[in-house]
C-alpha cells in the first residue's frame, strides 16, 4: 500500500451510514445519500464541506443516517477515490477473501 | 449445557420486547443516536466499518448443538453467510441491520441465547475454561460458577454504567485456560485445607493500552462470600475510577494507582458494610445450578475401536490426534479441539455449513456440546475415543480437521481495519501471510507449541500482549506497520510481551517473524518451547538477527 | 425543574438554595458545603431540611447526620456517570436512610428501572418523554437477579 501525499487538489465529500441497515452512504448533490462514491457531491473547499456536513446532521435527525462526516478524496478516473487506507476499506469493503464475497 | 429457569428465560424474552421498542423508537425518530447508542451497546449492537455488528453473547464459551444450529441460520439468513468468534467466547455477525436486530434478538431467545452486555460499560460475558467438566485437572466445574457470577451481573442496577467495560474470567483449574490473570477480575478455584472449594481472586488485569498483570486481592473467598465480595470491588470501581480519560478508566488504573493492599483494604472495608445487604448464592442456588447443567450419561465400558489402527496407518490422523486431542477425565473418552485456522485462512471465522456442520458432529459424537475458547477455536469436550477416526473424517470433509491448535499457524487475529472502525491496521492479511509462511517452517522442522498474536490496534482485542510472538498493527504516516513483542503468555505466571525495537512495514514484517522462528530453532535446546527459549535467552539475540543492518 | 413522584409531575415542596443566599421559610435544600458549615444554624431552624450532594461525595461520614434529613438529592451530570447509583444504594442499604431520594441530571427513561432498584423514589427531569413513557419503564422485566435497595425479592437474596 503506497502512502498517499496529501494533495492540494483534495475533494472533500461526507459519509456516513444508513440507519437501518449500517449501509455505508455518500452525501450526493441533491442531499439525497447514495451508496456509490462515484454520485457523491465532492466539493473543493472545507467551507463547502461544512456545508454538506450540515446537511448531513440535519438527515441525521431525521432518523436517516448516523455518525456522518468529512473525508477526503482525490479524482482518479473520474471516481473520488479516499485518501486514508481505511475510508478506502470503508468503500471497497474488506480487503480479504470472505466467503461469498 | 445450561438449561434455562423459567425465570432466565422471561428475562431474554423480556429484553427482547424492551429492545423492540427502543429499536422502534429509534427508526422513527423518537429518540436520537447519543441515547440509542447505550442501549444498542448494552445489547451488543456497534456500528462498524461498513455496517452494524452483532456480539452475541456465549457464556462462559458453552453451546448446545441447537443453539449452534441457531447460530448458523442467523448468519445465512440475516448476514452474509458467516460468523466471527471471538477471544471472549462469543460470536460476531458483521452486516447486520438494525431492522433485523430485535428479530435476531428473539430467534436467540427461542433457544435460550442472548447478547445481553456484549458491549458498553458494564459487566461483560463472563469467560470460562473450556474444557470445564470434562479435564480430570479441574477443582470444580467453571461453568456453574460462570452462570451464577452472570446471573448476579445481568442487569445489574448499581453497575451499568461503569467508568468502563468490567471483564471476569473464571478457571476451574490450576491450568487456567481462562487467561485469569489479564481480566479486571480472574476468579481461580481452589480448595482449602479442608477441602472446602472457594475462590483466588485477581483483580486489576487487562490488555489494551496498559497491559497488566492482575493481581491477588484476595487468596481464599468461600463460595457463600463471592457475589458479595464480586459487589464490594465493583462498587469501590465504580465510586473511584476514572471517568475523566477513558484510556485510564479500567480498574487495573485504579488498582495500580492505589496499590494492591490500599486496594484490598477499601475492598475489605466496603465487604464488612455491606454484607447484610449483599447477593448470596446459597448452598441451594448453588446446586439448583448445577442441577441445571446436563451433563452426558457417560458410557462405560467403552473400546477405543480402531483408533489405534487408524493411529498406525494414517500419519495425518496422528498429527492431528497427537496436536487437536486433549485428556477426558472418564476413560473412553476425549476432548477435541477444531481449529479455526487454516493454513492461509481467516482466524476465527466459520460459515454457516460448517457450523451446523459442527453441530450435526456435536450430536452424533459429541453428546450434542460445543464449547469456544478464548482462542477463537471450538472444542467437542465429550467424544467417545473409538469415534475419533470418523469425526476427524467429516471435519475433514468440512475444512475442519487443521492438526494446529497452539502451534505457530494457529493464530489469534482480531477483525481490524478490514472490518472495525476503531483499528489503525489490518490483522487478518497478515495473520494469513503468517501462517502459509510458518506452515513450511513448522512441517519442515517442528516449531512446537507457539502462540502468535495478532491485533489491529492498541485495544489488543487480538491479545498480542499476551502472545509468544505479539504483533500490533499501527498507522505510521498512513501506512501499515507492525510492532513486534516476544515472550507474552497468558498461562499460570503470566507475562506481557516485551517490545523489541521498531515496528515493521507490511512488506517486511513477514519476513521478520520468520526471522524469530529461526533464530528459535538456531538456538533452542532439546525440547526446549520457544516460551522457555525466550525466557532464556532474554531479547538480544532475537534483536541481533532483527535488526541486524544488512 | 419538574419533579415526578410516584410516576406524576408533583409540586416540589422543597426550595433549592443557593450557597450565601438568605435562608426562606419552609422545608429548604442545601449544598453540602453549607451544611458542613451552617449546620447549627440550619438545625436551629426547626424547619424541614435537605441536601444535594455532589456524586463525588462518600455518604458514610453523613450517617449520624441522615436523621435531619428529610430529602437528600444526588446527581447525573451525564447519564453515563453512574457514580449516584452506588451512593443511592449505600444511603438505602447500609445507611438506612427513609426519606425522599431525588435523582437530579441527565436521565433517560431507560435509566427509570435501574435508578429505582438503587433506592431512588424521586426524579428532577423536564424531559417530556420520561412522564411519556413512565407506565413502560417501570417494569421492563418480571424479576430480578441481585437484590439492590428496593426490597424487592430476588434470585440472589440471601435467604431466610
Amino acid at each position: 500500500m503506497v502512502a498517499k501525499s496529501k494533495s492540494a487538489a483534495s475533494l472533500r465529500l461526507v459519509t456516513a451510514n444508513r440507519l437501518t441497515d449500517g449501509v455505508v452512504v455518500f452525501l450526493g448533490p441533491d442531499g439525497q445519500w447514495t451508496a456509490s462514491i462515484a454520485e457523491s457531491a465532492a466539493v473543493a473547499t472545507s467551507e463547502e464541506a461544512e456545508h454538506l456536513l450540515a446537511v448531513a446532521r440535519d438527515s441525521a435527525l431525521r432518523a436517516e443516517i448516523v455518525e456522518p462526516y468529512i473525508i477526503e478524496a482525490e479524482r482518479q478516473d473520474g471516481v473520488p477515490v479516499p485518501e486514508r487506507f481505511r475510508e478506502r476499506i470503508r468503500v471497497t469493503g474488506p480487503t480479504i477473501q470472505t466467503p461469498g464475497s | 449445557m445450561y438449561n434455562y429457569s423459567e425465570v432466565d428465560q422471561r428475562l431474554v424474552d423480556e429484553r427482547v420486547q424492551q429492545f423492540r421498542g427502543q429499536v422502534d423508537r429509534r427508526l422513527a425518530g423518537e429518540i436520537a443516536e447519543d441515547e440509542f447508542k447505550p442501549l444498542r451497546l448494552q445489547n451488543g449492537l456497534y456500528l462498524q466499518l461498513h455496517a452494524y455488528m452483532l456480539r452475541v453473547a456465549v457464556p462462559y464459551g458453552t453451546l448446545s448443538s441447537l443453539q449452534m444450529r441457531k447460530l448458523a441460520h442467523i448468519a445465512r439468513r440475516y448476514d452474509r453467510g458467516f460468523g466471527h468468534f471471538t477471544t471472549r467466547q462469543n460470536i460476531q455477525y458483521n452486516w447486520i441491520k438494525l431492522e433485523d436486530a430485535p428479530d435476531i434478538l428473539a430467534e436467540l431467545a427461542s433457544v435460550q441465547m442472548h447478547a445481553f452486555q456484549t458491549s458498553g460499560n458494564c459487566i461483560r460475558n463472563i469467560t470460562a475454561d473450556h474444557y470445564a467438566a470434562a479435564s480430570a485437572d479441574e477443582v470444580d466445574d467453571a461453568r456453574v460458577w460462570s452462570e451464577i457470577v452472570r446471573q448476579w451481573s445481568t442487569l445489574h442496577p448499581e453497575f451499568s454504567f461503569l467508568p468502563r467495560k468490567f471483564k471476569i474470567a473464571v478457571s476451574g483449574s490450576p491450568a487456567d485456560r481462562a487467561a485469569v490473570e489479564v481480566h479486571d477480575i480472574g476468579l481461580k478455584l481452589i480448595r482449602n485445607a479442608a477441602g472446602e472449594v472457594g475462590f483466588t481472586v485477581l483483580v486489576g488485569g487487562g490488555l489494551g493500552r496498559t497491559p497488566i498483570i492482575g493481581k491477588v486481592v484476595s487468596e481464599f473467598v468461600t463460595a457463600d462470600k463471592l457475589l458479595g465480595y464480586l459487589e464490594a470491588i465493583l462498587r469501590v470501581y465504580n465510586e473511584a475510577g476514572r471517568r475523566d480519560n477513558i484510556y485510564k478508566a479500567r480498574i487495573k488504573i485504579l488498582v495500580q494507582e492505589m496499590g494492591i493492599e490500599t486496594f484490598r483494604a477499601a475492598v475489605d472495608a466496603e465487604w464488612e458494610r455491606s454484607r447484610d445487604h449483599a447477593p448470596v448464592a446459597t448452598p441451594e442456588f448453588i446446586a439448583e445450578i448445577r442441577n441445571r447443567f446436563t451433563d452426558p450419561d457417560f458410557e462405560t465400558n467403552l473400546d477405543d475401536g480402531d483408533l489405534l489402527e487408524t493411529l498406525r496407518y494414517s500419519p495425518a490422523f496422528a498429527a492431528w490426534f497427537q496436536g487437536n486431542v486433549a485428556e477426558h477425565r472418564q476413560k473412553g473418552y476425549a476432548i477435541v479441539n477444531i481449529s479455526l485456522k487454516p493454513i492461509g485462512g481467516i482466524p476465527g471465522d466459520a460459515t454457516a455449513e460448517q457450523i451446523d456442520g459442527v453441530a450435526d458432529l456435536a450430536d452424533r459424537h459429541g453428546h450434542g456440546e460445543i464449547r469456544v475458547t478464548h482462542t477463537q477455536n471450538l472444542v467437542l469436550p465429550h467424544v467417545r475415543r473409538r469415534d475419533l477416526p470418523k469425526l476427524w473424517r467429516a471435519l475433514d470433509m468440512l475444512g475442519l480437521a487443521t492438526d494446529n491448535v497452539g502451534r505457530a499457524t494457529d493464530i489469534i487475529a482480531c477483525p481490524g481495519l478490514d472490518y472495525c472502525s476503531l483499528a489503525n491496521a489490518r490483522s487478518i492479511p497478515v495473520a494469513q501471510r503468517l501462517s502459509e509462511r510458518l506452515a513450511v517452517l513448522d512441517k519442515e522442522f517442528d516449531l512446537g507449541p507457539l502462540e502468535i498474536k495478532v491485533s489491529g490496534c492498541i485495544n489488543a482485542c487480538g491479545h498480542h500482549h499476551v502472545g509468544h510472538i505479539g504483533l500490533l498493527g499501527v498507522d505510521k504516516n498512513g501506512e501499515e506497520f507492525y510492532q513486534i513483542t516476544l515472550g507474552g503468555s497468558d498461562a499460570p505466571g503470566s507475562t506481557i510481551g516485551t517490545i523489541l525495537g521498531p515496528a515493521f512495514s507490511s512488506a517486511r514484517v513477514d519476513e521478520a517473524v520468520e526471522t524469530i522462528a529461526r533464530t528459535y530453532l538456531e538456538l533452542r535446546q532439546p525440547n526446549e518451547s520457544f516460551l522457555a527459549a525466550w525466557r532464556r535467552l532474554g531479547a538480544t539475540p532475537f534483536k541481533e538477527r532483527l535488526y541486524a543492518t544488512a | 425543574m419538574p419533579l415526578l413522584k410516584g410516576g406524576r409531575p408533583v409540586n416540589d415542596s422543597w426550595q433549592r438554595v443557593a450557597d450565601g443566599d438568605q435562608l426562606p421559610e419552609g422545608g429548604i435544600i442545601v449544598s453540602l458545603e453549607r451544611w458542613q458549615s451552617e449546620r447549627e444554624t440550619l438545625l436551629a431552624r426547626g424547619q424541614p431540611l435537605g441536601v444535594a450532594l455532589p456524586n463525588t461525595a462518600d455518604v458514610a461520614p453523613l450517617q449520624s447526620d441522615l436523621v435531619h434529613f428529610g430529602v437528600i438529592v444526588l446527581h447525573l451530570p451525564k447519564f453515563t456517570d453512574g457514580r449516584a447509583y452506588s451512593q443511592a444504594r449505600r444511603l438505602r442499604d447500609q445507611l438506612g436512610f427513609a426519606g425522599e431520594l431525588r435523582v437530579t441530571g441527565q436521565i433517560l427513561p431507560d435509566q427509570i428501572f435501574f435508578l429505582q432498584r438503587v433506592g431512588f423514589d424521586a426524579f428532577e427531569t423536564d424531559d417530556p418523554r420520561v412522564v411519556a413513557r413512565w407506565a413502560e419503564t417501570q417494569a421492563p422485566f418480571s424479576a430480578v437477579y441481585q437484590p439492590a435497595a428496593d426490597g424487592r425479592r430476588a434470585i440472589l437474596s440471601p435467604s431466610g
